[in-house]
């Protein structure tokens, strides 16, 4: 067990690739055909000492990401233990995740308990809109860092502390591309894009895509003053992720948001 | 840009593993479905292993092809990309191979 995350490291096998020093007979009784002349008729002095391997490799075949992983399990089994539904939502910077859950938060206020982990690089800005719309909230500032890893999700849970039976919503940093590599032990992910950002993002970004269970299509009230294909958006998403679920939504106008919100309550 | 928290994760996870011990040779799979850029892991490598027992070591990445059965044709495919599609048009594809993101070995000083 390793002690940082208690995985195993029983995989690890040692293998000695450097020369060995000939100490064993080689008793050949087969007859090797070997036509060509090999001069060898001197005698090989063999009274020195062979260097023994410098270095030795040990074959360790274990997943770049296996710490993230176990922090991840942990979180998911603190989940459980909670019966707490976890998603975490990704998106670039400026889709509306944050007016999204804003708006969750004052409609579904009185059907179900929500709580946010607020991922952003730098400032508390997102998280007093939370506050102000009526959830418990923290922070993660990731400095430099381009999305939440297990390991910050976990430290946030615990100074979160939300209730049994409740729902933590985790808005991932804006960022398209490194958050999809991160499990942060929730159940789902979910990618929010806006009608603004056209309708190729999928095949630009398919890893995100496709790592998401849930595409929210947000800002659809602005449809009518952008050049955004909403069929073929969908089309193309499905194209990365043939079991990708949809809503397309305006979060300040109100469009579409039960179906929002009857995916999320179907999660519970 | 995740490449660096994923380069950190290796020299995190080689250090656990060899202690004190110096490092010559680290050897990553990387698929090419795996959303990982090993050209910029290599610009990081250096950078994050200074100071720590994998300084100065030799990086090699072994690029793992994306690979495919398609529902459709039932046929196997290569994908250079994510964006799978089989060449008879069907995207209802499972993913065999390539999406390995891996430490294979590390070579360490006796």
């Amino acid at each position: 067990m390793c002690t940082t995350c208690g995985c195993s490291s029983d995989e690890v096998t040692v293998t000695d690739l450097g020369p060995l020093p000939h100490t064993h007979d080689h008793d050949h009784d087969h007859d090797h055909d070997h036509d060509h002349d090999h001069d060898h008729d001197h005698q090989h002095p063999h009274d020195h000492v062979h260097p023994g391997p410098t270095t030795q490799t040990l074959v360790l075949e274990e997943p770049i990401l296996a710490k993230n992983d176990a922090l991840a399990d942990a979180n998911r089994q603190w989940f459980a233990d909670r019966r707490i539904l976890a998603v975490n939502l990704m998106s670039s910077p400026g889709s509306g995740k944050t007016t999204l859950l804003e708006r969750t938060i004052r409609d579904l206020s009185g059907e179900l308990e929500l709580s946010v982990v607020e991922g952003d690089q730098e400032t508390l800005l997102d998280a007093d809109r939370i506050k102000a719309a009526g959830a418990r909230v923290i922070q993660i500032n990731t400095g430099a860092g381009c999305h939440l890893d297990a390991g910050m999700v976990a430290r946030g849970l615990s100074a979160l502390d939300p209730p049994s039976r409740s729902v933590v919503l985790i808005e991932n940093v804006g960022n398209l591309v490194c958050p999809a590599l991160f499990d942060l032990g929730e159940r789902a992910k979910i990618v929010i894009m806006s009608v603004t950002e056209g309708h190729d993002k999928p095949l630009k970004y398919p890893q995100m895509f496709r790592a998401a269970t849930l595409m929210v299509v947000n800002k659809i009230d602005l449809l009518p003053y952008v050049n955004f294909d909403a069929d073929q958006c969908i089309s193309y998403a499905r194209q990365i992720n043939p079991k990708l679920e949809v809503v397309t939504v305006s979060a300040t106008r109100g469009d579409g948001l039960d179906s929002w919100y009857g995916w999320l309550k179907a999660q519970r | 840009m995740h490449e660096l928290s994923i380069t950190e994760s290796v020299i995190a996870a080689v250090t656990e593993k060899v202690g004190d011990r110096k490092v010559e040779r680290v050897t990553l799979a990387v698929g090419k479905l795996s959303g990982v850029v090993a050209e910029s892991v290599y610009f990081y490598f250096d950078l994050c292993a200074e100071g720590t027992p994998l300084e100065g070591a030799k990086l090699e990445i072994v690029e793992v092809p994306g690979k495919a059965y398609c529902r459709t044709c039932t046929n196997e495919v290569e994908l250079v990309d994510m964006i799978a599609l089989c060449p008879c048009g069907s995207a209802d594809l499972e993913i065999l191979a390539g999406e390995d993101l891996r430490i294979k070995e590390v070579e360490v000083a006796l």
